[in-house]
C-alpha cells in the first residue's frame, strides 16, 4: 500500500497546538493573554464553523472570566468526564496553578498547552522565557517542551497520548513569540493517523472516571494528619512509571508518523566533551551551532530536554557521552536567591546521585555550569553559543554566568563575539522588511512564507518584531528561506541579509536597517522621490553604507501604484511582488502567479473588485520597479535621526535615549533601575513625527472654550494663560491673543493654543469637536487641518517657546469649567495609544484635575500598555517635581492594589496626625490645628496645606527627637492625596470584578476608573461582559448572544458609592463634573467611561465623537450621575444627564462593524439582536428614569442610619 | 385575467403597466409576494447602491488586511465571520428567491454614478437571474470642469459598458428631467442599447437645518403634481426615439396611469402612493383602468398607447410653448 501524501503547512506553534487540542478534546475553557490567545481564538473560530473532533463532536469553547476561572471550568468538566483542555501563558499559568494542584492530585488526564512567557516580577513583560512554567514544578504536572511548529504540532499529539495512559496530566510548552508566532513548514498529523495514535480505550476508561449518580463515589474529600501523606505518596508509581510512558508514546508515534522523538535528545560530536543542556527553541540555535563546530573539528554537544517533569534522571545521563567533561545547563528563568536555576539544580542532582551512586560512566563528576539567557525573549544566538563553549573550555571561573547582556555589576555575563556566524545561517536565504504596523507588511510576508514554503522541498521561517506603540509603529519581519529545515531560532544578524526592504521611507533616517544588509544585498524602497531626491534625502551614513556594502538598489512609488489601483495605502500586495521579482527565491513568474492565487484566494469569492484592483497592482508594481545606481560618494549632510534629550537628565540621555535609539540590548546592567523604578515623563523626548497633517489655531475665530484640548488623545494641544509680558520674544508665527472672559484673569494676561507638531498623530478629533465656525465660511474653524511639511519648522518653534512659559496659577482657574480645566497642565502626555484613542482623553483629564497629588493603581491591559512601556512613558511632572504617581500590579489585583494604597495612606496620615499630637507643645499651635482640621478640598486650600508642612519641617528640622525625625518624612501624608484606581472592562467586569466589587463595598475613599471599550482591546478584541448583545467580537463569532452587565447599576445598589456614566464626547461637562464629584466623594467612586476602541470597527481619529454621540443618543450609552450625598440631603442622589434614545438603535449600530459584520453574515440573527437590544435600552432607560424619579424623602429612622453615610472614615479621611 | 391591460416592456410580457417602481417595499421577498398578489405586473427590485457595494470592499479590507496595528499584543480585532457576505451577496440571494416565488418578472436596479463597476454586478445580477436591468444612474454634476456632454457620455460609459457584457439582456436607464435635451440623449441611449428608459428619477434634494446649520437629507414622497412632466416628455419621446417608456413619479391613480399610457409609455411605476395607501391600491387602479376603457369603449390599453403622443395628439403643440402665455394669462391670484 502507498504511503498516503504527507500533508505540509505552514503555521505558528499556536495554530499547531490549537489543531491538535481542537480534534482531541471535547470542551475548551479559555481566556485571553498574550501570546497564547491565538489558540484560543482559533478553537473558537473552528468550533465556531462547526469543525468536529476526532469523536464526531463539535468542541464547546467557553470563555471564562479569568484564568482562574477557566482552570475550575477544565476541572469541572474533567470531572465530569469530558476531554477538556485549555491555553495560557504567564500570569494566567499563575493563576491556574491552584486546579493545577487538584488535577494532577486526582490523576486526570489533560493537556494545558502554554506559551511560555516571563511572569512580571519588576515589570511586565509579554515576551518569552520559561519563569511561568517554572512555577508550576510542584502542581504534579509533566511539563514536556516543544521547540519549534512541528514539534508542537507532534509533542501535543504525544502529551495527549501519554497523559490518557499513564493519568498524568501535562502541561505542554513552547517559547511565547518565538515558537508561537513564528511560522514554519509543519507536517501536519492526519486524522486518520490521530486515530491510530489515541486509543479509544484510554479515552472511554478516562470518561469511566467521571463523576456519575449513576454509579456515585465522592472525589476531593478533606483528609487529616492520619491520611494525607499517605495518599500522595500513592501516587508515585504514577510518576516513576510516566516517562517510560511519554517515551512509549514518543515510539508509537515516530511508527505512524515517521518522525522520531525522545525525552532527551543529544546530538553533536560522539566523543564531546562539552555539552550544553537546554530546553525549548534554543536548542534549535544550539544544534545548529554544534553543527557548525563539530563540523571543524570541535568536540561539543547540545542535550536537548523535553521531558522536564516528572524528571528521569537517568534516561537523561544515559544520553550523555561518557567523555563529556564539561557541562553548561542553560535556564531561560531566574531563581533570585538560588543556588542555581530549575534544570540546572536537576542536572546537577542527577549527576551528583549517578556519581555517588557509581552509575556516572565517564571519568570523575564533569564540570557543571549553570546560566541563565534570554529571559524575555532576550536574543540568543550561535555566537553566544560558542561563547558558552568557550566557556566550558576554561576551567577557572564562577561556576554561575548569564549570556546576552553585559552585567557589568556582578560579572556573571559572558562576552560573545557578534560577528560569529553558522554554515546553516550562510546557507540560506535571509530577508528583512521593515514596515509600518498597519500597512500589511506583516501579512504579506506571513503569505510569502506560505508561497515559498509550500513548495515541495523549500522551507521558510517568518518571525516578526513589533514595537511597543499602538500607533505608527514599525514591524521587522524576519525571513529566512532555504532547502534544509530552518533551526536559527533569531532575529537575522547584522550582515546576513539578502534582502533589505524599507516599506516607509521615514524609517531610513531612523532605524540602522543597512546594519543588516550582506555585500552586494538587494535593498528596495518604497518612494515617492525621483531617483536625485531619493539620494539627496538620505543620511550620510545611510548613503555610505549603500556604497560600502555595494547594495543593489530598487525604488518603487507604491503608495503611488495602490492609490491608481484604488488600494488608498495598502501597499502590501505591491512591495510583495517587488520582492518576489528581486529574489530568485521563486521564479519570477510562478512566484507572481501565487501572488495573485492568493489575492483570489483572499477576495476573490467576497469581491472581484478588490480582486481586480489588487492584481491591477501587482502588474504596475513591475512596471514602476527602477533600478537605482548608487553614486559614489556619500556626500548628505542629512544627519541620522537621534533623540532631542540634551536638556534631559542623565538617566534620560544615558539609558532612555538608548532604548528610543533601539540600542536597548546594549545596555549594561548597572545602568538599569534594579527594582523597576524608572523616571516620569519621558514620552517627551520620543518624537515619532506621525501626522502629515496639524491642526492650525484660528485665533480670531477662537472663543478659548478648551474643547480641543479636553478631547485630544495625545495630549498634543495645549492652551496656555500667561502675562503679555512674556509674549515678547516669541518665534515669529507665535499666537497668542488677550484671553476673552478677561475679568476671570489677571489684566494683560494672552492666551495660546499651541501643537506640538512632531507627537501629533494628525487624528483630526480636535478640529471635529471644534464648535466655533467661520461665520461666512461653515467649513473653515477654529481649528483646522493643514498640511504639516510648510509648518513644522515654524511650529517646532513655537511649542518649545510655548513649553517654557510658566503654568497659570492653579488656584485661579475655575476648575469647574472645560475652558479653566483646560489651563491646568496636563500630566499624561503623547501616550504611544491608537490615533483617536477612546480612552487617552479620560487619563489626560484626571492628570490636569489631580495629577499633583495623584496615586494610580493601573491594570494591566491597554492603559497599562500606553502608560508603562518602556521605552518612554506618558504619566509626567508639573514644574514643582509632582505629579502622578503610578504602578501596575497586576490584571486581576488592581481594585485591591489601589485599596491597598490609600489604606498606606491613610495609616501614615495616621501616623502623622499622632506624631504631630505628640509634638505639639513644641511647635505652633495654630499650625498644629490647622495641620489636623483644615480643609485641603481646593486648589487653594490644598496649596495652603502644602505651605503649612513646609513650614512644619522648618519647625521640626532643629528638633533632636526621633519622633520629629519620623514626623518631617511623614508630613507630606498630611496634605491630600487622592487614589483612582483605572482599568478596562476586561478587569471591570471580569477578571477583576470580584475584587472591584469588594473595594466598593469597604467604603474606603478610592476612585475606580473603568475605560470601558466593551472588548478585551490590549489582547486583541475578545468579549468582555461588556461586550454588547449582537456586537461580534472575538469568542463571540456570531455576535454576543447576552445583554452587557449594567456595572453603573450593581454599583448604585449599594446606595454609598458616586457612580457616573460619561462619554466626553457626547457631553464633557458632565464628564468633567463626574471627575470632580468623584474625587471629591469621601468614599468609593464608581466612573464608567465610554471608549471608543478601534476593535468597535470603524475610523477612531475622525468619527471617535459622533459614535459616542449615536451611543448616546440611541440609549446605548445613557449618561448620569449617582450621588449619595444628594441622598443624604434628601434628593433623589440618581441624576439623568442625557435624554430618552432619540434615535434607533441600529442607526447606532450599524455604523460600526462590530454589529454591522453580523448583519452581513447573519441578517436574522442580527436583526433579532438590534430588536433585543432597542427594547433593552428602551427599557433601562426607563427604568432610570423611574429611578431618578423616585421621591427620597428621609424614612423614619434611615435618614440618621449609618447606612446611608459612607462608613469607612478610616483616621485621616477628611476630604468631604 | 383580462387581456386587455396586457403591454410589452423591454421585451417582457406583462399582464398589465402596473410596476412597483424600486422601493423599500419591493426589498422583501414577503413584501413583493403580497405585491405580486395585489396586482403587480412586475417588480423593479429596490437598488442595490454603489455606495454599499463600495463600503463592503472596504470593510473587507479592513478586517483581511487592516487591522494590525503592528502590535505585538493583538495581530487583528475583529473575526471575520466565515459566512460574511456582501450587500450585493445579499442582494443576489434575495433576487434569487424572488425568482423562485414569483411568476411575474423581476427587474433588478442598480444605483450609482461611477464608470466602473457596473457591468461586473450587472452580470452578477443577470447570473442570478434578473429578467431586467434598470441601471439608476444618479448623478449629481458638481464640477465646473464637468460639461453637460461630460455628463451624457457618463450616461453613454456606464451603457455601453453594462451592453457589452450582456448583450442579450433587457436594459432600461432611469434618468434624470435635467438635461438640455432629454430626447437626444435617450435617442443616443437606444442607439447604445438601451431598450427602455424611465421616467424620472426623483432626486433626494437636502435642506438647511436652521439651528446647526447642517445639512439636511429630505425624504418626500411624490404628489400627482410631478406627473406632468413625465407626461410632456414621454409624449415627445414616443414620437421621436424607438424604445419602450416606463413613466415613474406622481403616478398616484388609475386614472394616472391610463394617462401614462395615452402619452405613450408601456408601464407607469409607483413607490409613493404604494408606500402610502398598501399592495391593495394596485387592485383599485386595475379596477379604474378597466372601467374607463369599458367606459370609453377601448379594446385594450394597446389601443390607446401613444395616442396623444407628439405625433398623434390633435395638437401637439400642446406638448411645447403653445399654451404657456395661455396658461399664464389665466391665472389670478
Amino acid at each position: 500500500m502507498a504511503a498516503p501524501m504527507k500533508q505540509m503547512k505552514m503555521m505558528d506553534g499556536n495554530e499547531a497546538a490549537a489543531t491538535i487540542a481542537h480534534q482531541l478534546n471535547d470542551v475548551i475553557a479559555i481566556y485571553p493573554i498574550t501570546p497564547a490567545s491565538v489558540m484560543g481564538e482559533l478553537a473558537d473560530t473552528w468550533s465556531n464553523a462547526g469543525r468536529t473532533n476526532l469523536w464526531g463532536g463539535v468542541p464547546q469553547v467557553i470563555e471564562l472570566q479569568s484564568e482562574a476561572g477557566a482552570a475550575g471550568a477544565v476541572h469541572g468538566a474533567l470531572q465530569a468526564g469530558a476531554k477538556t483542555c485549555t491555553f495560557t501563558a504567564s500570569q494566567g499559568l499563575l493563576l491556574k496553578i491552584p486546579n493545577m494542584f487538584k488535577i494532577a492530585g486526582e490523576l486526570t488526564p489533560t493537556v494545558f498547552h502554554v506559551a511560555a512567557r516571563s511572569v512580571a516580577t519588576h515589570a511586565l513583560s509579554i515576551f518569552c522565557d520559561h519563569s511561568d512554567v517554572m512555577a508550576t514544578r510542584t502542581t504534579g504536572f509533566a511539563l514536556l517542551a516543544s521547540c519549534n511548529a512541528q514539534e508542537v504540532m507532534d509533542l501535543a499529539t504525544i502529551a495527549e497520548m501519554a497523559t490518557l495512559e499513564g493519568r498524568v496530566p501535562v502541561l505542554h510548552f513552547f517559547d511565547g513569540f518565538r515558537t508561537s508566532h513564528e511560522i514554519s513548514k509543519v507536517e501536519l498529523v492526519s486524522r486518520a493517523q490521530l486515530q491510530q495514535l489515541i486509543d479509544p480505550d484510554r479515552v472511554r476508561a478516562c470518561r469511566e472516571r467521571a463523576l456519575s449518580p449513576e454509579h456515585p463515589f465522592i472525589r476531593g474529600t478533606s483528609q487529616n494528619p492520619d491520611l494525607f501523606f499517605q495518599s500522595r505518596e500513592a501516587c508515585n508509581p504514577y510518576y516513576h512509571a510516566f516517562a517510560a510512558i511519554v517515551q512509549k508514546a514518543m515510539d508509537r508515534f515516530a511508527a505512524v508518523t515517521g518522525r522520531h522523538y525522545s525525552l532527551y535528545e543529544y546530538s553533536g560530536a560522539e566523543d564531546a566533551q562539552r555539552v550544553i543542556v537546554v530546553m525549548g527553541s534554543a536548542s534549535q540555535t544550539v544544534a545548529e551551532t554544534v553543527e557548525h563546530l563539530t563540523a571543524e573539528g570541535e568536540k561539543v554537544g547540545l542535550l536537548n530536554v523535553r521531558l522536564f517533569r516528572p524528571f528521569a534522571a537517568e534516561r537523561l545521563l544515559q544520553q550523555l557521552p561518557a567523555s563529556v567533561r564539561a557541562l553548561a545547563v542553560l535556564d531561560r528563568t531566574k531563581e533570585p536567591g538560588a543556588e542555581g536555576e530549575p534544570l540546572f539544580k536537576d542536572i546537577a542532582t542527577a549527576l551528583f546521585s549517578a556519581c555517588s551512586e557509581g552509575r556516572w560512566p565517564g571519568e570523575g563528576l564533569p564540570r557543571l555550569l549553570g546560566g541563565r539567557f534570554g529571559l524575555s525573549s532576550k536574543e540568543f544566538t550561535p555566537g553566544m553559543v560558542k561563547a558558552v563553549f568557550d566557556r566550558l573550555a576554561r576551567a577557572e571561573g564562577p561556576r554561575e554566568f548569564t549570556i546576552g547582556i553585559e552585567d557589568d555589576i556582578t560579572r556573571l555575563s559572558l562576552p560573545w563575539e557578534e560577528g560569529f556566524r553558522t554554515r546553516a545561517a550562510r546557507s540560506q536565504v535571509q530577508a528583512v522588511f521593515y514596515g509600518l504596523g498597519a500597512d500589511g507588511t506583516v501579512s504579506a510576508n506571513k503569505n510569502s512564507i506560505r508561497i515559498i514554503g509550500e513548495q515541495p522541498g523549500r522551507f521558510a521561517q517568518g518571525h516578526f518584531v513589533y514595537d511597543s506603540k499602538k500607533s505608527g509603529a514599525v514591524t521587522v519581519s524576519h525571513l529566512r528561506f532555504g532547502p534544509e529545515p530552518i533551526r536559527s531560532a533569531y532575529e537575522i544578524q547584522a550582515g546576513e541579509a539578502d534582502f533589505v526592504a524599507c516599506h516607509q521611507p521615514l524609517f531610513l533616517a531612523r532605524y540602522p536597517m543597512l546594519d543588516k544588509a550582506k555585500p552586494g544585498a538587494t535593498f528596495l524602497v518604497n518612494t515617492p522621490l525621483s531617483r536625485a531626491a531619493f539620494w539627496q534625502s538620505l543620511p550620510q551614513p545611510v548613503q555610505q553604507q549603500m556604497i560600502d556594502r555595494r547594495l543593489q538598489v530598487w525604488l518603487i512609488d507604491a503608495y503611488r501604484i495602490a492609490d491608481e489601483a484604488g488600494l488608498g495605502q495598502r501597499i502590501n500586495t505591491i512591495m510583495q511582488t517587488c520582492f518576489f521579482a528581486l529574489t530568485d527565491i521563486l521564479p519570477r513568474a510562478q512566484a507572481i502567479e501565487r501572488v495573485k492565487a492568493a489575492v483570489e484566494a483572499t477576495y476573490g469569492k467576497r469581491s472581484a473588485r478588490s480582486a481586480q484592483m489588487n492584481l491591477k497592482a501587482i502588474d504596475n508594481a513591475l512596471t514602476h520597479l527602477h533600478a537605482f545606481t548608487v553614486p559614489q560618494r556619500a556626500h548628505s549632510l542629512i544627519p541620522i535621526h537621534r533623540v532631542d534629550c540634551a536638556d534631559a537628565s542623565a538617566f534620560v540621555r544615558e539609558v532612555t535615549a538608548e532604548l528610543i535609539a533601539g540600542r536597548g540590548d546594549r545596555v549594561p546592567v548597572s545602568r538599569v533601575p534594579a527594582d523597576g523604578t524608572w523616571p516620569s515623563g519621558t514620552a517627551a523626548y520620543e518624537k515619532r513625527d506621525l501626522a502629515l497633517e496639524l491642526p492650525q489655531w484660528e485665533e480670531t475665530l477662537c472663543t478659548h472654550c478648551g474643547k480641543c484640548v479636553f478631547v485630544c488623545p495625545h495630549s498634543v494641544i495645549r492652551s496656555k494663560a500667561f502675562p503679555a509680558a512674556l509674549a515678547q520674544g516669541a518665534p515669529e508665527g507665535f499666537k497668542a491673543v488677550p484671553i476673552k472672559g478677561a475679568k476671570d484673569f489677571p489684566e494683560q494676561t494672552l492666551i495660546s493654543y499651541q501643537i506640538s507638531p512632531d507627537d501629533c498623530t494628525g487624528c483630526t478629533l480636535c478640529v471635529e469637536i471644534c464648535p466655533i465656525h467661520d461665520k461666512s465660511n461653515q467649513r473653515r474653524k477654529a481649528l483646522n487641518m493643514v498640511p504639516k511639511e510648510p509648518i513644522a519648522q515654524r511650529e517646532r518653534a513655537n511649542w518649545a517657546f510655548f513649553r517654557q512659559l510658566p503654568e497659570f496659577d492653579r488656584t485661579g482657574l475655575k476648575a469647574s469649567t472645560l475652558k479653566g480645566s483646560m489651563l491646568m497642565q496636563p500630566l499624561f502626555e503623547f501616550s504611544g495609544a491608537c490615533s483617536g484613542c477612546g480612552e487617552t482623553p479620560y487619563l489626560r483629564l484626571l492628570s490636569q484635575l489631580f495629577g499633583d497629588h495623584l496615586l494610580v493603581a493601573n491594570a494591566t491591559g491597554c492603559s497599562s500598555i500606553y502608560g508603562g512601556n518602556l521605552p518612554t512613558t506618558p504619566w509626567s511632572v508639573n514644574p514643582e517635581g509632582r505629579g502622578p504617581a503610578w504602578n501596575n500590579s497586576l490584571f486581576e489585583d488592581n481594585a485591591e492594589f489601589g485599596l491597598g494604597m490609600r489604606v498606606a495612606l491613610d495609616q501614615q496620615r495616621a501616623y502623622a496626625l499622632e506624631r504631630l499630637q505628640a509634638l505639639s507643645e513644641r511647635l505652633e499651635p495654630q499650625l498644629v490645628a490647622e495641620l489636623a482640621t483644615a480643609d485641603q478640598s481646593d486648589e487653594a486650600a490644598l496649596r495652603a496645606q502644602r505651605q503649612r508642612v513646609a513650614r512644619l519641617r522648618q519647625q521640626l528640622a532643629g528638633m533632636d527627637d526621633p519622633r520629629a525625625r519620623e514626623l518631617h518624612q511623614l508630613a507630606d501624608k498630611l496634605c491630600r492625596h487622592t487614589v483612582w484606581i483605572v482599568g478596562g472592562d476586561g478587569w471591570a467586569y471580569d477578571i477583576g470584578y470580584g475584587g472591584l466589587d469588594h473595594v466598593l463595598a469597604s467604603g474606603r475613599n478610592v476612585n475606580i476608573l473603568v475605560l470601558d471599550t466593551e472588548v478585551y482591546s490590549n489582547t486583541g478584541g475578545q468579549t468582555s461582559k461588556a461586550t454588547p448583545r449582537g456586537a461580534v467580537a472575538k469568542f463571540s463569532a456570531g455576535g454576543k448572544p447576552v445583554a452587557k452587565k449594567d456595572l453603573a447599576r450593581i454599583a448604585m445598589d449599594y446606595e454609598h458609592v458616586y457612580v457616573a456614566h460619561v462619554a466626553y464626547a457626547a457631553k464633557d461637562v458632565q464628564t468633567l463634573h463626574a471627575f470632580q464629584e468623584a474625587e471629591s466623594w469621601n468614599g468609593p467612586s464608581l466612573i464608567i467611561a465610554y471608549s471608543p476602541c478601534i476593535a468597535h470597527g470603524f475610523d477612531l481619529a475622525g468619527d471617535n465623537h459622533a459614535h459616542q454621540r449615536l451611543a448616546v443618543d440611541s440609549g446605548h450609552w445613557p449618561l448620569f450621575r449617582y450621588d449619595p450625598r444628594r441622598a443624604a440631603q434628601g434628593e433623589n442622589p440618581l441624576k439623568l444627564d442625557s435624554k430618552p434614545p432619540s434615535i434607533p438603535y441600529a442607526q447606532f449600530a450599524r455604523t460600526e462593524a462590530r454589529f454591522s459584520m453580523l448583519a452581513r453574515a447573519n441578517p436574522e440573527a442580527s436583526r433579532a439582536f438590534l430588536q433585543q437590544a432597542q427594547r433593552e435600552v428602551d427599557e433601562r432607560y426607563h427604568r432610570y428614569e423611574q429611578l431618578a424619579g423616585l421621591s427620597w424623602s428621609p424614612v423614619e429612622g434611615r435618614a440618621t442610619s449609618d447606612a446611608a453615610a459612607p462608613t469607612r472614615q478610616a483616621a485621616g479621611d477628611q476630604d468631604e | 385575467m383580462s387581456k386587455r391591460l396586457r403591454t410589452r416592456y423591454m421585451g417582457l410580457e406583462l399582464e398589465s403597466p402596473l410596476v412597483p417602481a424600486a422601493s423599500p417595499l419591493t426589498a422583501t421577498v414577503e413584501s413583493v409576494c403580497r405585491l405580486e398578489e395585489a396586482g403587480a405586473a412586475a417588480i423593479v427590485m429596490h437598488s442595490l447602491f454603489e455606495e454599499e457595494c463600495r463600503r463592503d470592499h472596504e470593510l473587507l479590507h479592513h478586517f483581511l488586511f487592516e487591522q494590525a496595528i503592528g502590535h505585538p499584543e493583538s495581530d487583528d480585532f475583529l473575526p471575520v465571520p466565515d459566512h460574511f457576505r456582501t450587500a450585493e451577496e445579499h442582494y443576489l440571494e434575495r433576487l434569487q428567491r424572488m425568482k423562485s416565488r414569483l411568476q411575474v418578472p423581476v427587474i433588478a436596479s442598480l444605483n450609482g454614478d461611477s464608470r466602473e463597476g457596473w457591468a461586473e454586478h450587472a452580470s452578477q445580477l443577470a447570473q442570478a437571474g434578473a429578467d431586467g436591468l434598470e441601471l439608476n444612474i444618479y448623478h449629481i454634476a458638481a464640477s465646473v470642469r464637468e460639461s453637460g456632454a461630460d455628463v451624457e457620455q457618463r450616461y453613454l460609459d456606464i451603457l455601453t459598458s453594462v451592453r457589452a457584457a450582456l448583450p442579450r439582456l433587457p436594459l432600461a436607464v432611469k434618468l434624470s428631467s435635467r438635461f438640455s435635451s432629454p430626447v437626444h440623449l435617450i435617442h443616443q441611449l437606444r442607439k447604445a442599447g438601451a431598450d427602455a428608459v424611465v421616467l424620472f428619477n426623483r432626486f433626494i434634494e437636502p435642506s438647511v437645518e436652521l439651528e446647526t446649520l447642517k445639512i439636511t437629507p429630505q425624504l418626500q414622497l411624490s404628489t400627482p403634481a410631478e406627473l406632468n412632466e413625465r407626461l410632456r416628455w414621454a409624449a415627445i419621446i414616443r414620437a421621436q426615439v424607438a424604445v419602450d417608456l416606463a413613466i415613474t413619479g406622481g403616478v398616484h391613480t388609475g386614472e394616472d396611469v391610463i394617462r401614462t399610457q395615452l402619452v405613450g409609455a408601456e408601464v407607469a411605476q409607483m413607490a409613493s402612493v404604494l408606500l402610502q395607501r398598501g399592495a391593495g391600491v394596485l387592485g383599485e387602479m386595475r379596477s379604474t383602468m378597466l372601467n374607463w376603457l369599458e367606459r370609453h369603449e377601448y379594446e385594450s390599453l394597446e389601443q390607446l398607447r401613444g395616442s396623444i403622443s407628439y405625433a398623434r395628439a390633435e395638437d401637439p403643440s400642446g406638448w411645447e410653448r403653445a399654451n404657456y402665455l395661455d396658461t399664464l394669462d389665466q391665472w389670478r391670484p
